[in-house]
């Protein structure tokens, strides 16, 4: 009903309202069992890839550091499980390259505490040593992007933060890791959420939840009063705010205009306003490790999908193998050779793996499976040439044209692409693709150019 | 190990349910009443030429789909589209062959041409009339009344000219049936040759007397609106039109109202409705950004208007949608949409609607911040250690 959209105020224009299909949303964190053997890829965040510091033979207990890297933007590796270093060299990835990885095999009596860390008072401490307390714990961006936290926390000398937008919008079908996280790890979150403002400077928080998960707004209301009537900090500090759900809502730029009515100026980043925007997941992960002192080795995943026989939110070992994860979720679509895809991330901007030996890394929210049957839709789904319909002009956030993109990529007119028709904003949130009537792999077309131009502008 | 067989595609990995069948089905659904009530005023003359025209339409489709000469294929209902349509905009006693021929020609001329689906400049149905209209000039002016007594069992008698021959002239007919052949002219003819303004009830429900006015506009608004409000169907053309052609006919009837009809005889006489609605909001002919359908919307009224009023047709629907279609890439050049964040006004620290938050929380200080905390009905529960 986009004729009535004119009239009701929304949070952002355009955007597009996949179905849910939040099959995990009322079930408890659950612990996925300790795999026999993990592998921890060097390379699983944006920035330069660390280097390891353990050899193969060495004994490595859980959260010991194993790989480090001094450039900035980069983040350490800790050993996810006690046991022995098996190899060091490459493995599959999820983009279906090999990449360098290390490969460690449990004790099989070990208990796997966390034995490495101490815990430390950082009640005193100055915003640039949560920084680097942040850059020892390895965090980098959980909802999806793997961007070095404490890099993206980081303000400028000439800049000034005043707001942290906190996202907790999950805008993805099927993923509801930050969901729970919200809901059980409150305290966690607002410890983080506390740090991260000391870090930055920042004088308000400002928590986007969609209202998809009234749940999760009651509990973090809840759980701010009460920390502000105990003193803990200033009431009027930390706020929720209920924002109508929407698909991309969770990608920054749309949750500002959501938040504030205010559009981010194009290639700029949200510190232009003086806000830094992190997601729930990495700021819970962040109040429960910086005060004990500890590394990133675990992470909340959404297994889910109408492929998954025990669907639920998992904390997962960093570098677990899919196929443990599978195993142990149960996927008898898998066993019985009848699965059609396996997606790392949500169902709109995730990855299709092709080999279940991929790890489970920092920067995976989810893993959805699908059935044949499930895919039996797109499949029988013809494509058609664009007959114009305009559906992907009224979807795109960014207010791209991809009808008139499309038409050019296929034409290969990459300059004009990007020149005149603004193909560097597009974020490839899929909106166009999900409603492309003709079935146009809008997004994929997009992707390439932008690779293409990338290449042009690097040579 | 044995890999279990998986695919690789890329993102996103779900799609919504509509697709362009799904479209173009649902535009033929709500072309079904307007056709049966089309049936209702003019008869078995009325029923036979939709049929024969959208079957010319599928056959001329079938021939271009199978032979590769253009994309899509013939159920996705587009073909069945532009026959009933040029069916609707076809006079109803139309020699069945010149109709067969008009849709033949909208088919090869309007859409394989240009490489189908998708691809066509112009509105087929519109190209397949221009081209009869131009060929046979004293068929498409010759309109019969509605309602003529006893239309179910009798064909008007230039339907069923044979082909290649030209028709009866219907006058002797009527005459025999006590019928003035005057009662056969359209609202908008008599009001060109003879200066007679139609009254809005005959031209709204088309119920009264015998006056030959083409489909029901009132319906054609009401299957309109199931469209656009399922979204198959863009409601800023059809707006834009209308608004335009009012506004225009407004200023004009303003200026002189003894010289020119009033704009509610404009908008609801002729085709301007059925182009509207139907021919005008055509996807593949008609500009993608919200910016250039209004542009695009505005420019047929206008010309619509104008061609009534100011050339030798008492209707101009047809050349100025035809007009609107070539200019439509222009349009859509020249409206591009603004992407989020390009603005003019972008970044000078000004919010752009209502929000909840300020974007600077220069007032927030810690005293009034009970200010902005939202307010707590009751005591909250405790949270559990």
């Amino acid at each position: 009903m986009k004729l009535l959209s004119y009239f009701r105020g929304e949070a952002f224009q355009r955007g597009v309202h996949p179905p849910s299909c939040k099959l995990t949303a009322d079930r408890k964190i659950r612990r996925l069992p300790f795999p026999p053997r993990v592998t921890v890829p060097l390379s699983q965040h944006i920035g330069k890839t660390p280097r390891p510091i353990v050899k193969v033979g060495q004994e490595v207990v859980r959260g010991q550091p194993i790989a480090k890297s001094d450039e900035w933007l980069s983040v350490p590796h800790h050993a996810p499980l006690t046991g022995v270093v098996e190899f060091i060299g490459l493995r599959p990835g999820m983009r279906g390259t090999w990449i360098e990885s290390i490969v460690i095999r449990a004790h099989p009596g070990a208990t796997q505490e966390d034995l490495w860390g101490q815990p430390r008072d950082l009640s005193q401490a100055t915003g640039q040593d949560i920084l680097q307390a942040i850059w020892d714990t390895g965090m980098v961006g959980l909802g999806g992007a793997a961007f070095p936290t404490h890099a993206k926390l980081s303000v400028p000398k000439q800049a000034k933060v005043h707001t942290l937008v906190v996202n907790g919008c999950e805008c993805e079908p099927y993923l509801t890791c930050d969901h729970r996280v919200m809901v059980e790890q409150t305290d966690d979150l607002l410890a983080g959420i506390r740090y991260a403002m000391r870090a930055t400077g920042a004088v308000r928080a400002i928590i986007g939840v969609e209202d998809n998960k009234p749940d999760a707004v009651a509990t973090l209301r809840n759980a701010i009063a009460w920390a502000g009537a105990g003193g803990a900090f200033p009431e009027g500090e930390i706020h929720v705010e209920a924002v109508p759900t929407k698909y991309p809502q969770g990608a920054e730029k749309m949750l500002i205009m959501a938040l504030f009515g205010t559009e981010m100026p194009a290639g700029g980043l949200p510190i232009a306003l003086g806000m830094v925007v992190s997601n729930v997941g990495t700021l819970a992960a962040l109040g429960a490790l910086l005060p004990a002192g500890r590394g990133l080795t675990e992470r909340v995943v959404t297994i889910t999908g109408p492929g998954v026989a025990r669907p639920g939110d998992y904390r997962v070992v960093l570098g677990t193998p899919l196929k443990f994860v599978l195993d142990y979720a149960g996927a008898p679509a898998i066993d019985a050779m009848d699965a059609r895809q396996v997606i790392l991330g949500g169902p709109m901007m995730g990855q299709a793996i092709g080999s279940l030996d991929v790890p489970i890394t920092k920067g995976v929210s989810g893993v959805l499976v699908f059935r044949r049957e499930d895919m039996q839709a797109r499949e029988t789904h013809q494509t058609y040439p664009c007959i114009k319909c305009g559906e992907c002009v009224e979807s795109c956030p960014m207010g791209l044209n991809p009808s008139t993109l499309g038409m050019l990529a296929a034409k290969r007119e990459y300059d004009l692409m990007g020149e005149r028709y603004f193909l560097g904003d597009c974020f490839e949130c899929g909106c166009c693709t999900y409603v492309c009537p003709s079935n146009i792999p809008l997004v994929q077309q997009f992707r390439v150019a932008k690779q293409i131009l990338r290449e042009k502008a690097a040579a | 190990m044995t890999q279990p067989l998986i695919e690789i595609r890329s993102a996103p990995h779900v799609q919504a349910a509509k697709t362009v069948e799904t479209i173009m089905r649902h535009v033929v659904y709500s072309l079904l009443p307007i056709c049966a009530f089309y049936v209702l005023q003019y008869g078995i003359s009325a029923l036979a030429s939709i049929v024969v025209v959208t079957a010319a339409c599928l056959l001329a489709e079938r021939f271009f789909v199978r032979t590769g000469t253009q994309s899509g294929r013939l159920s996705d209902y587009s073909a069945v589209i532009t026959g009933l349509l040029l069916a609707l905009t076809l006079p109803p006693g139309f020699p069945l062959w010149m109709g067969a021929v008009a849709g033949l020609v909208a088919i090869a001329l309007g859409k394989a041409l240009f490489g189908g689906i998708g691809f066509n400049v112009f509105n087929p149905a519109l190209v397949g009339r221009a081209f009869v209209q131009a060929a046979f000039p004293t068929a498409i002016a010759t309109y019969t009344p509605s309602f003529i007594p006893g239309r179910f069992t009798e064909f008007i008698p230039s339907s069923l000219a044979l082909p290649l021959m030209i028709p009866a002239d219907p006058a002797a007919w009527l005459k025999a049936k006590s019928l003035d052949a005057l009662a056969g002219a359209t609202p908008l003819a008599k009001w060109k040759f003879d200066g007679v303004v139609a009254n809005a009830d005959e031209l709204l429900t088309s119920l009264s007397g015998h006056m030959a006015v083409g489909p029901s506009p009132m319906l054609i608004l009401l299957c309109g609106a199931y469209l656009a409000l399922r979204r198959f169907m863009d409601w800023r053309i059809p707006l834009a039109i209308l608004g335009s052609a009012a506004l225009t006919a407004w200023l004009l009837f303003a200026f002189d109202p003894a010289r020119y009809p009033n704009p509610f005889f404009m908008l609801f006489s002729g085709g301007l409705i059925l182009g509207a609605v139907y021919m005008a909001t055509d996807m593949a002919t008609s500009p993608v950004t919200p910016k250039g359908m209004w542009v695009y919307g505005a420019l047929i009224g206008l010309l619509t208007v104008v061609i009534r009023y100011y050339s030798g047709l008492p209707e101009g629907v047809m050349y100025a949608i035809l007009i609107a279609n070539a200019a439509s890439p222009l349009i859509e050049k020249i409206t591009q949409p603004v992407p989020f964040g390009r603005g003019a006004m972008v970044g000078l620290g000004r919010a752009k609607k209502r929000a909840t938050y300020p974007l600077n929380p220069g007032y927030i200080s810690r005293e009034e911040a009970s200010a902005v905390t939202p307010k707590k009905r009751f005591l909250p529960k405790k949270p559990k250690k």
